[in-house]
């Protein structure tokens, strides 16, 4: 990521992945405030976790807070980075530089519905 | 603050007024400006509200907007609740003057995956502060992110930064944090934040609960350092600084009357001084409202305001009672000049009271301040702290020139002159009202035990509750002590009686006088008659006794002559013998 405002990373799901029954696609959102090292690293682990897991159902939206200050308030965001799973609901949020992937996947409900 | 901004003196820390009643006084002009001051206490104490104050004073007087990142409560909850204050947060918030965040941690639905750092707040309150040019900052409660956020180091090393970069952005702010167990904060944020430290206190005794602050640290600047009591009520926050007013009111010599004339005649003919405090004091039924209402009714006559402060009477009654002995104070209340404020002081704590008195004196702007009566200040073993609570109240009314007029009820059996709160001392002119039970009566009596600057009178007077007000008569004073009502009439009578038998007594005696003085004189006559026989009898035989001895020495030279003998000397002196 560089210093671009929003950054907004599709990738079309390829056919064939496991059925589900409505909410194909993960919309994640990942709020950051520049890039900094953590800002970086989080975008990285959680490109990997995605690409590993959710094979092309993902759309990961990234927010610079530095840029785009007001966008804060309705995610409830204080700490950075974080990463806001806002679909499938319910909605769910992740703090830090995602370096710990068990956590992540937790933290994202993933696991379960995937293993 | 503009004032300070306009002196060429810049050393000075720069204090931010917070425009609450009292506060800017104990902290010689407010909080730090641009820096972070700590609001700690316990739950309930009023932090949300000192911070909201601080924030809409700031925007509405000072013309600072502020920034409100609530932790707790949300937008809509903080405007209802201080609606109620009569702070119009809606208001505020559409002139861009307010601007309320609510930062929202919800434990349940964060995952923490590594460092992280707290950039979005700073983001967040970076942003609200320069959309409204935010001069004051609250962060009410910002401990609570520590329930919200694993990882309580890079918590508290983010909380650090955020102080600085406060500081750094030059925004005065305020930061709440619940009191801890032995901590000032349960996170210990007095660590970060160490220029200003003000301590909320909630405290119950005696059923009845005070709130107090006290300013434990401001850096840079002197303080008071008491424990202040103080209200939050329709308008808001007030502290009450009242132990720092000095005695430096000033006297005035001017003179006005008690409403009864022969009392004034015993105040030196004039009645009490203007601004001094006048204590009566008696037991249950003396007549202390009576005097009070008098004097009221004196001073509303005069046209002069009122206040009267009724602590266990209700106004209609104390209105009908003074009726009864022909004042009718219900025309002054009519007209305006009258105004009662009927409370027991239990029910909201001694404190509170005190601050509702002031705040009634500075509504009302009376010359007159009756407090009927003070015992009533007395809850429990409070004593103590009611003194100083009556210490302090006298003090403000001094202060502002105000007569006081205290009644104070003296329970029986203890010493007269002794006020069950010890203020004897803070007294200008105290009167004492007593019983007096003789022949199975009871009198009233009134003195005057002390009048400062005045000539007085040093006797005791027979009260009377007349159908046109509050008599005074001599008593009779004697012998037999002092003696009222009709055991002074009959002491009256008997002591005519008295007097008639000793001026009968007095004629007798005189008269007795007079016949012995006769009789002596008779006496004398006698002897005097006695002794002129006495003398005229010997006065006779001396002449016959010489008479003989001439004839005796004619005889002897006729017999010489005879004998034909010479004359001689001795012959010649023989017969001059």
């Amino acid at each position: 990521m560089t210093t671009k405002k929003t950054e907004k990373k599709s990738i079309t799901p390829p056919k064939g992945s496991k059925k589900k029954p409505e909410n194909d696609k993960w919309i994640l959102r990942l709020y950051v405030a520049g890039p900094t090292p953590k800002a970086l690293a989080a975008l990285k682990n959680l490109k990997k976790i995605c690409d590993d897991k959710l094979q092309g159902k993902f759309e990961i939206e990234v927010i610079d807070l530095v840029k785009n200050p007001q966008l804060g308030h309705d995610d409830q965001i204080l700490a950075l980075p974080t990463l806001v799973r806002k679909l499938p609901s319910p909605v769910r949020k992740i703090i830090g530089d995602l370096s710990d992937t068990e956590r992540v996947l937790v933290g994202l409900d993933i696991k379960q519905q995937h293993v | 603050m503009k004032k300070i901004k306009e002196k060429p003196v810049t050393n000075v820390l720069e204090k931010s007024p917070t425009g609450i009643q009292g506060l800017d006084e104990i902290t010689g002009g407010g909080l730090p400006k641009g820096r972070p001051t700590l609001v700690c206490g316990n739950a309930g104490c009023g932090k949300t509200l000192l911070a909201m104050e601080f924030l809409v004073r700031g925007a509405t007087q000072y013309n600072e907007p502020g920034v409100f990142m609530a932790f707790e409560e949300t937008e809509k909850e903080l405007t209802t609740n201080v609606e109620s204050l009569g702070f119009d947060l809606d208001m505020l918030i559409s002139q861009n003057k307010l601007k309320i965040d609510h930062v929202f941690v919800e434990r349940s639905e964060i995952e923490v995956t590594g460092e992280y750092d707290l950039e979005g707040l700073f983001i967040r309150l970076n942003y609200a502060i320069d959309s409204i040019g935010a001069k004051r900052v609250v962060l009410d409660t910002v401990e609570s992110l520590f329930s919200g956020l694993p990882n309580h180091m890079i918590l508290r090393a983010e909380l650090r930064r955020l102080f600085r970069w406060l500081k750094d952005k030059g925004v005065t702010a305020i930061i709440t944090g619940e009191r801890g167990d032995e901590t000032l904060t349960r996170q210990g944020l007095e660590e970060y934040v160490s220029d200003c430290v003000i301590l909320l206190d909630h405290r119950v005794s005696e059923q009845t609960s005070t709130r107090r602050l006290r300013i434990v640290k401001y850096r840079g600047s002197s303080h008071g350092t008491n424990e202040y009591p103080f209200l939050i009520d329709d308008t808001g926050f007030s502290v009450l600084p009242i132990t720092s007013v000095g005695l430096k009111h000033s006297v005035t010599s001017e003179r006005i009357s008690t409403g009864v004339p022969r009392l004034d005649t015993m105040l030196g003919g004039k009645g009490y001084y203007r601004g001094s405090s006048v204590l009566v004091s008696g037991t249950a039924g003396t007549g202390k409202s009576s005097l009070a209402a008098h004097f009221s009714d004196a001073a509303c006559r005069r046209g002069e305001h009122v206040l009267y402060f009724a602590l266990e009477e209700s106004p209609a009654q104390i209105i009908r009672n003074m009726l009864s002995i022909g004042i009718n104070l219900d025309q002054w209340v009519k007209k305006g000049l009258l105004r009662f404020h009927s409370n027991r002081p239990t029910f909201s704590g001694l404190e509170s009271y005190l601050t509702v008195m002031h705040k009634e004196v500075n509504i009302f702007k009376p010359r007159v301040v009756i407090i009927d009566p003070i015992s009533s200040f007395i809850i429990g073993i409070n004593e103590l702290e009611a003194k100083s609570m009556i210490m302090r109240l006298v003090d403000f009314l001094k202060m502002n020139q105000l007569t006081s007029f205290m009644t104070n009820l003296s329970s029986g059996g203890t010493a007269l002159e002794h006020t069950r709160i010890d203020i004897s001392s803070l007294i200008d002119t105290w009167l004492l009202l007593r019983d007096i039970e003789i022949g199975g009566e009871r009198n009233r009596g009134i003195y005057i035990l002390k009048s400062r600057g005045m000539k007085h009178s040093n006797q005791i007077r027979e009260f009377l509750l007349t159908d046109q007000g509050v008599d005074l008569l001599d008593v009779y004073v004697g012998p037999e002590g002092v003696l009222t009502g009709s055991a002074r009439l009959a002491q009256e009578a008997k002591e005519i009686a008295i007097q008639t038998m000793h001026h009968q007594e007095i004629q007798r005696k005189q008269l007795e006088i007079y016949r012995r003085k006769k009789a002596m004189e008779a006496q004398i006559a006698v002897l005097k008659a006695e002794f002129e026989t006495a003398e005229a009898e010997a006065l006779k035989i001396i002449a016959f006794e010489e008479q003989a001895a001439k004839q005796l020495a004619k005889d002897r030279e006729d017999m010489a002559k005879t004998r034909k003998a010479d004359a001689s000397p001795e012959m010649v002196d023989s017969k001059k013998i």
